[in-house]
């Protein structure tokens, strides 16, 4: 019996195979391309996060978002101002994750509100200038009442922490050494499954049904029934608040945050990966998000030694090349190919008479 | 006493607002000329503005040992930033507008965005990331009045862009082009059955545009002396805005929502500090415009002087 | 109690007067026809009827409840549907989610629903499906339930836009020019639709160019010109007003 044959009549096989790999993953790109790469997967991860927190938006309901980051900025805060020196407060993450959740989700609403009339390229500049708003504010809000520290940030922010188990700090498991980047992946893989999970669900629901028809043609989606400012906002705030939790893990696993790490570019870099892997199909976003952390990680690695081997010198900096890319991607990816690299194949409600078909 | 200072304090103002406003009208002008023919947000404008001044720089830097008077060196390079720009213009259309004409409307804004980051790095990996000064090629006199100051940089500022928006206007509202222009905006089809070449007027507008985006990049750099990679977001930004608030579309309205911003941005930063008791400064300056764009677009669509815009959008 | 009533609707735009003081009551299991030369306002007094419009004066009454200034998915809920004259489906979504679409306002499940799918959640959506198919083969979409509803031929499409409408079970149905673009079977078999959509005790709004079908169709008419109504009535007889000849002949010089 061959594989394939064994997967088709088993398929619960194949799950534990991808399973079991993901399991090994860490272990595998440590030992192939050292630690480093460990940590670049639970950035990987993390975006992940974000851009499905950001597809629910974008993808689902079709509303332009240019200041996502804002979001995964207040999760971080969050963290990091409850969790850090700053103000000597610890709280747990089993509070600060849903906190963070509900936080973000909160100013999703502040967002959302007042921009339901707007569409399109509009809603883009807003959401835009609230990103920056609140990027601004980071920035400034280290004096007269110290609150962020400013340009400088917030430095030793407590590491996820299971009970006595600190995902700071090698733990040991049945003999195993689990390094803290290794802990972190299995973290942040059960949280992105986790998110993974609910949106493919979101979809496939009545709310789903009802920003895709917000996206399609809002004044037909009010025709037929749809309070689309209700539902807006549930977009606005649900896709906020994913990027609440993401933002507070960054800060969790950074154990530090700046505004710096919040500007326009990366919110850009985020619809980047929504818009290239396929605006609002789940699989299509993990793709580009895997993509779009991992390679220009690559590039950053090759670039640089490269350009020192064939010309001597480093010509171009590896992280303009980057975004160099990244700008040209977009252009070319709208132009050649406008619903993105994997993108949504019509959804089939009746699988009934599909698999009628596929036995034909 | 206090009372004539106070006053000096907000006429300075005032005219730092107006010099600011004045560089936001121009830019805002590409905006609106845009928005007008083809209903979308040339979000690539900032960095044209941006490639202006640095090649407005460049130029000078080169010119600058030719033995030629420093007055002949500006306008020389003036007019090549503004070729430059025009040119840069009409790719931008060529490449990420046209072929998107009939695309679902995010597909040209996430161009845009991609042109915009192209530029930015270009601009980085051509010019460098520091910030480069101007040559003082002319002399610089400052006028005073009223315990107000403003030079003779600042005055051009304002001159040039007053006349160029005059001329702008002239040429929209009399000249056969300026009617194509105006017919086309109304509606494209139409205008194409009357034997408006619509293609050759999209391409004229990105090309006055861009060309007033060169001038107001050049403007902006002298007024701060200094030109660098990333001056083109903030300011594009910020020109948007003034769009918008006087009327995305309309040409008077753009300079009228430029000055009126630059206003706000100035009185607004001067007096933030005594108005919240020194808990927010003048380093929230910036988030004037993003408030000022929020509550227009939330309260008057339209804007000052436009046309109803969130039903377009 | 009229069902659906317009009392003395104005719409302005600008210094343009497009509905001027109409009134009018549709009764609950009538169809009710509005007709008119092109540019007459009969799309305006629709929309000002649906709430896409706000209507600058007069009132908009749902079985003498004052509903004007509402939202379109409140009127839907007060049981007023609509169709749109320039086919308005989700193009991108399957023809029957396009139906599910207009299940929404009578089905509850949330976010937390959606992704728990408990058994309350699972078995509203099984009804949702269940409704949507059974509507698609009442107006007589078949065989296509899977495929994007933008590929869909052009009656179909019509007929699809029929289905979403009845999906949130509306007491009346408005239907903006129908039959624009059908050739003279698929006119009537939407005709046979329109009868069978009454007969189950849905009432009629319908706005056609098809004077044949309207006045073979309709139980009252209204005549709208310039944004006033200028008859109404039997059809036979609004047919024969001079007013209405004069508007006819000439708005339209053909």
């Amino acid at each position: 019996m061959s594989l394939p044959e064994a997967l088709r009549r088993r398929p619960w096989v194949g799950w534990v195979l991808c399973a079991v790999a993901l399991a090994l993953l860490p272990f595998l790109v440590e030992a192939g391309l050292g630690r480093t790469w460990v940590r670049i997967l639970d950035f990987a991860l993390l975006y992940l996060m974000l851009a499905l927190g950001l597809n629910i938006v974008v993808g689902f309901a079709g509303l332009l978002d240019l200041g996502y980051i804002a979001f995964y900025a207040v999760g971080a805060y969050l963290w990091a101002l409850l969790a850090s020196p700053q103000f000597d407060l610890h709280l747990p993450f089993w509070l600060l994750l849903p906190l963070g959740a509900l936080v973000a989700g909160v100013f999703g609403l502040l967002l959302g509100a007042p921009t339901l009339r707007l569409r399109g390229d509009y809603l883009a500049i807003v959401t835009l200038g609230f990103g920056e708003i609140i990027r601004i504010f980071l920035n400034n809000l280290g004096a007269p009442i110290n609150i962020t520290n400013g340009p400088q940030g917030i430095a030793g922010i407590d590491p996820l922490r299971l009970g006595d188990w600190s995902f700071g700090r090698t733990q040991h498991l049945l003999g195993v050494a689990l390094p803290a980047t290794h802990l972190h992946y299995y973290g942040f893989l059960v949280l992105a499954l986790g998110t993974m999970f609910v949106c493919i669900r979101l979809q496939d629901s009545r709310i789903g049904r009802a920003w895709a028809a917000i996206r399609e043609d809002e004044v037909a989606a009010q025709a037929s029934g749809i309070n689309t400012r209700n539902v807006k906002l549930l977009a606005f705030s649900l896709g906020a608040s994913f990027g609440g939790v993401a933002g507070g893990l960054f800060a969790s696993l950074q154990g530090f945050v700046s505004p710096e790490s919040f500007s326009l570019l990366e919110s850009v870099s985020v619809l980047c990966m929504v818009v290239l892997g396929g605006m609002g199909h789940v699989a299509g976003v993990v793709l580009g998000a895997l993509m779009l952390s991992i390679l220009p990680e690559a590039l950053r690695h090759v670039a640089g030694p490269l350009q020192q081997k064939l010309f001597g010198q480093v010509l171009v900096d590896p992280e303009s090349l980057r975004l160099l890319l990244f700008g040209l991607s977009l252009v070319l990816v709208m132009l050649v190919r406008p619903e993105g690299l994997w993108p949504s194949p019509l959804r089939r409600p009746e699988k009934q008479s599909d698999e009628a078909t596929a036995a034909d | 006493m206090l009372v004539r200072a106070h006053l000096s304090i907000f006429l300075q103002q005032v005219l730092n607002g107006l010099v600011l406003g004045s560089v936001y009208g121009l830019v805002a002008l590409g905006y609106t000329m845009v928005y007008g023919i083809l209903g979308l947000i040339n979000f690539a404008h900032g960095e044209v503005v941006m490639v202006g001044a640095l090649c407005a720089l460049s130029a000078m830097t080169a010119l600058q040992g030719s033995g030629l008077p420093g007055f002949a060196v500006v306008l020389l390079a003036l007019l090549l930033a503004v070729l430059a720009c025009m040119a840069l213009g009409l790719a931008i259309e060529r490449i990420a507008y046209r072929p998107l004409r009939r695309a679902p409307r995010l597909a040209p804004l996430i161009t845009a965005i991609g042109i915009s980051i192209l530029l930015q790095n270009l601009a980085m990996i051509l010019w460098g990331r520091q910030y480069h000064s101007f040559p003082p090629l002319l002399p610089v006199h400052t006028l005073h009045f009223g315990g107000a100051s403003i030079s003779t940089v600042q005055l051009a500022i304002i001159l040039v862009s007053g006349a160029l928006m005059a001329g702008l206007l002239l040429l929209v509202h009399l000249s056969s082009l300026g009617r194509a222009m105006r017919a086309t905006a109304e509606n494209p089809q139409v205008a194409g059955l009357m034997g408006v070449n619509v293609d050759r007027i999209i391409a004229v507008t990105f090309a006055i545009g861009s060309g007033l985006a060169a001038v107001a990049g050049v403007l902006v750099s002298a007024n701060y002396s200094v030109a660098h990679y990333y001056m083109g977001f903030l300011l594009g930004l910020k020109a948007f805005t003034a769009a918008v608030l006087g009327g995305i579309g309309n040409l008077a309205g753009a300079m009228v929502g430029g000055v009126l911003l630059g206003l706000i941005e100035s009185i607004g930063a001067g007096y933030l500090g005594d108005l919240t008791d020194g808990f927010l400064g003048s380093n929230y300056q910036d988030v004037f415009a993003f408030l000022v764009l929020i509550i227009v677009l939330v309260l008057r669509p339209r804007g000052l002087l436009g046309e109803r815009v969130a039903e377009r959008a | 109690m009229a069902l659906l009533e317009a009392f003395e609707l104005s719409k302005f735009f600008g210094g343009l007067t497009a509905l001027d003081a109409v009134s009018l009551a549709v009764e609950a299991g009538e169809i009710f026809g509005l007709i008119g030369p092109n540019g007459a306002g009969k799309t305006t007094l629709f929309n000002c009827l649906t709430g896409l419009y706000v209507p600058s004066r007069g009132k908009v009454l749902v079985r003498g409840e004052n509903l004007t200034g509402s939202k379109p998915h409140q009127l839907v809920a007060a049981g007023v549907a609509r169709t749109f004259q320039n086919i308005r489906l989700f193009g991108n979504m399957s023809v029957l989610e396009n139906v599910m679409v207009g299940c929404h306002q009578r089905s509850r499940a949330g976010a937390l629903g959606a992704v728990l799918r408990d058994r309350a959640t699972r078995s509203e959506e099984a009804a949702i499906r269940a409704r949507a198919e059974s509507l698609l083969d009442y107006v007589g979409v078949t065989g296509r339930a899977s495929a994007a509803a933008g590929s869909l031929a052009y009656g179909d499409q019509r007929r699809l836009e029929i289905a979403r409408a009845l999906a949130t079970g509306p007491a009346l149905l408005a239907l903006d020019e129908p039959a624009a673009g059908m050739n003279a079977t698929e006119t009537l078999a939407l005709r046979g639709l329109m009868e069978r959509i009454r007969a189950d005790g849905v009432t009629i709004l319908l706005i056609e160019h098809d004077v044949k079908l309207v006045m073979g169709l309709c139980d009252r008419v209204a005549v709208l010109d310039y944004g006033r109504k200028i008859a109404e009535g039997v059809p036979g007889l609004v047919q024969r007003d001079p007013l209405v000849i004069e508007a006819y002949l000439g708005g339209a010089p053909a």
